[in-house]
């Protein structure tokens, strides 16, 4: 296991509690809000935090076991950090940046230097080595910093929101050179994000952490098919009730009923259906869908190339269609609809 | 910043112009007096009298030895202040600055006090190891030091708060050790806020004047620096005290420039 951890501590009204683990080659997305204890989980693995009890074993290395009082500093820790503004040395430049760690390490400078420009023409950025970080755009100091992380050959890899510093033009592209570098990498990585794109691109697995704990745990696909809280429901876009399962039929907490294709299951459930899946009616329609609900729209959002559409419920639901639709129908907000959804659309799992 | 022109002109109210005229003026006119007044053509001749070179070469010597003593203790001594947790350091930062608002010979005084032959610790430093301090060489780069220094600790410190420590953070998980990351992370970090402390503390030193007469005393040669040889001069030598006072001027100046960015800039930046 190439990374194995697990920190506690708590700071106020705050308190962490995760365990982490990871083989060699795997990439762990940690996904949450701000403040859900996604960047003090990287500080504690780097060693720039303490946790108040814990272990954490990097290749087999135990670099923090607070019940044999052991707590490296970050520099005796085989890790390399990607922060999210990089950080990169403004006084100096990309070469002696990325050769910093090599340096560090008491590598002679012309070897460090080699290693160095090997990695920045790896990542194709070889023509920025005399360049100051102050000169660089994002996409090139994304680089920079991801070649300064690797270039000391790591055993744990650690990104911390990676993408969200750049505009949404370059994110694409950044992310596709992400996944080819963390593919050739031989340690685990651990990437914090908000992005659920980042994660289901980057991730071999996700932990979703809400308030200092893991609400989810699963592989980027279920965890977005599946969400488990409504923080992730409405971070990949799913409609996520919750109530009780009896015979096939859902009775909702925020009141009225779901009919649901299985009949087997029963006691607290979690509903997921995708906004794509409900279609919206101006009258009620007379089909096969099991189920109709007659609503209100709240909100009329264009998302892309198509409109999001939310209705007040109950239960409160967001449909996706296109603006032909909208505009076909007259639909304006406060306008009364009929939504409907066919049973096997819906995905039914134990809450 | 630039910012654009205001679309209707703000004239200046009559009295705020006229003050601010006579301020300026208040300023200006004595050090074009001492222009005016200064022995252009004998200037060599008195700046390489035996009096003034000595003073010259002497504030020289003094000057940049309390310079670097400042720099020796100062920036650790800003470090600590900016970074350590350590209790009552409001209290340390507070006597570490006093001398900066002291009067100079007060600080005199108190050198004396401690460092005189029969001081605090000068007893002991003349009993057991015949070092006098007062009334020496090293007595002036102590008087100097002593008001220069805080200069550069509250420039250092300054600097260090407003540096983002995560900068060391990165430079650690990539393996530096806390020296390294001092040396090559955090002094280059804050080397232009080193710069100019230094620069300051050293204009500090070159004029220093009270403490160094009252702890150090004006002996030609071993304690009368340039401000010492200028004020002797007055009663005896007028012209060699205008060429002196003319050196001093143009280090001030120097350093006025050295350090334009940091004060001549108006505004914000």
């Amino acid at each position: 296991m190439s990374l194995d951890a697990r920190v506690q501590l708590g700071r106020g009204d705050f308190s962490l509690d995760l365990s982490l683990d990871a083989a060699d080659g795997d990439t762990i997305g940690l996904l949450g809000p701000n403040g859900s204890g996604k960047s003090t989980t990287l500080r504690c693995l780097a060693g720039l935090d303490a946790p108040q009890t814990g272990r954490i074993d990097i290749a087999g290395v135990t670099v923090v076991d607070t019940t044999r009082g052991i707590d490296l500093p970050p520099e005796q820790r085989s890790v390399g950090f990607v922060f999210q503004d990089y950080l990169l040395f403004p006084h100096m430049s990309v070469l002696d940046n990325v050769a910093f760690g090599l340096r560090a390490r008491g590598e002679a400078r012309q070897s460090a230097e080699r290693r160095a420009r090997e990695w920045l023409d790896r990542l194709e950025i070889g023509d920025l080595a005399s360049r100051k970080p102050g000169r660089l755009s994002g996409v090139q100091a994304q680089r920079v910093a991801l070649a300064r992380a690797l270039v000391i050959e790591p055993d744990l890899l650690l990104l911390d929101e990676p993408l969200a510093a750049l505009d949404a033009g370059t994110r694409a592209s950044v992310r596709s050179l992400l996944r080819r570098h963390l593919a050739d990498f031989h340690g685990a990585v651990v990437m914090v994000t908000h992005d659920p794109m980042d994660a289901m691109v980057l991730a071999d697995r996700v932990v979703v952490l809400e308030d200092g704990h893991a609400v989810q745990a699963g592989t980027p696909g279920d965890v977005a098919r599946r969400p488990e809280s409504t923080y992730v429901a409405q971070l990949v876009g799913v409609n996520m009730l919750r109530g009780r399962a009896h015979d096939g039929v859902v009775t909702l907490d925020s009141g009225g009923q779901i009919r649901i294709a299985n009949v087997a299951i029963s006691g607290p459930v979690i509903v997921a259906l995708r906004p794509e899946a409900i279609s919206v009616h101006l009258q009620h329609p007379e089909g096969s869908a099991r189920n109709v609900w007659q609503s209100r729209v709240s909100s009329l959002e264009a998302r892309g190339d198509l409109v999001r559409l939310e209705v007040e419920g109950p239960p409160a639901l967001t449909a996706v269609i296109t603006p032909a639709a909208v505009a076909d129908l007259g639909l304006h907000e406060g306008a009364d609809v009929w939504l409907t959804a066919k049973a096997t659309d819906l995905d039914v799992y134990p809450a | 910043m630039s910012t654009a022109a205001p679309a209707r002109r703000r004239t200046t109210p009559v009295p705020i112009g006229v003050l601010a005229a006579i301020g300026v003026a208040f300023l200006a006119i004595p050090l074009v007096g001492l222009l005016l007044t200064t022995p252009w053509s004998r200037l060599p001749e008195l700046l390489t009298s035996p009096v003034a070179a000595e003073a010259l070469r002497l504030s020289l010597i003094t000057s940049l030895s309390a310079t670097a003593l400042a720099v020796l203790v100062g920036v650790p001594l800003a470090w600590v202040l900016a970074r350590a947790h350590l209790p009552g350091r409001t209290f340390i930062r507070a006597l570490v600055t006093l001398p900066l608002v002291l009067p100079p010979v007060v600080g005199g005084v108190a050198l004396l006090l401690a460092f005189g032959r029969r001081g605090l610790i000068g007893q002991y430093l003349y009993d057991w190891f015949g070092v006098q301090l007062p009334f020496s060489t090293a007595g002036v780069i102590m008087a100097e030091a002593f008001v220069a220094m805080p200069f550069l600790v509250i420039t250092v410190e300054g600097a260090l708060r407003s540096a983002d420590p995560r900068f060391e953070e990165a430079a650690a998980t990539l393996g530096a050790k806390r020296w390294t990351i001092l040396r090559r992370i955090t002094l280059p970090l804050i080397g232009p806020a080193l710069l100019a402390g230094t620069i300051l503390a050293w204009a500090r030193a070159l004029g220093e004047f009270g403490a160094t007469i009252t702890f150090a005393g004006n002996l030609p040669g071993v304690t009368q620096t340039l401000p010492l040889a200028v004020y002797s001069a007055l009663d005896t030598d007028r012209e060699a005290a205008i060429a002196l006072s003319l050196v001093l001027l143009v280090a001030s100046l120097a350093v006025l420039l050295l350090l334009r960015d940091r004060y001549l800039r108006g505004g914000s930046s």
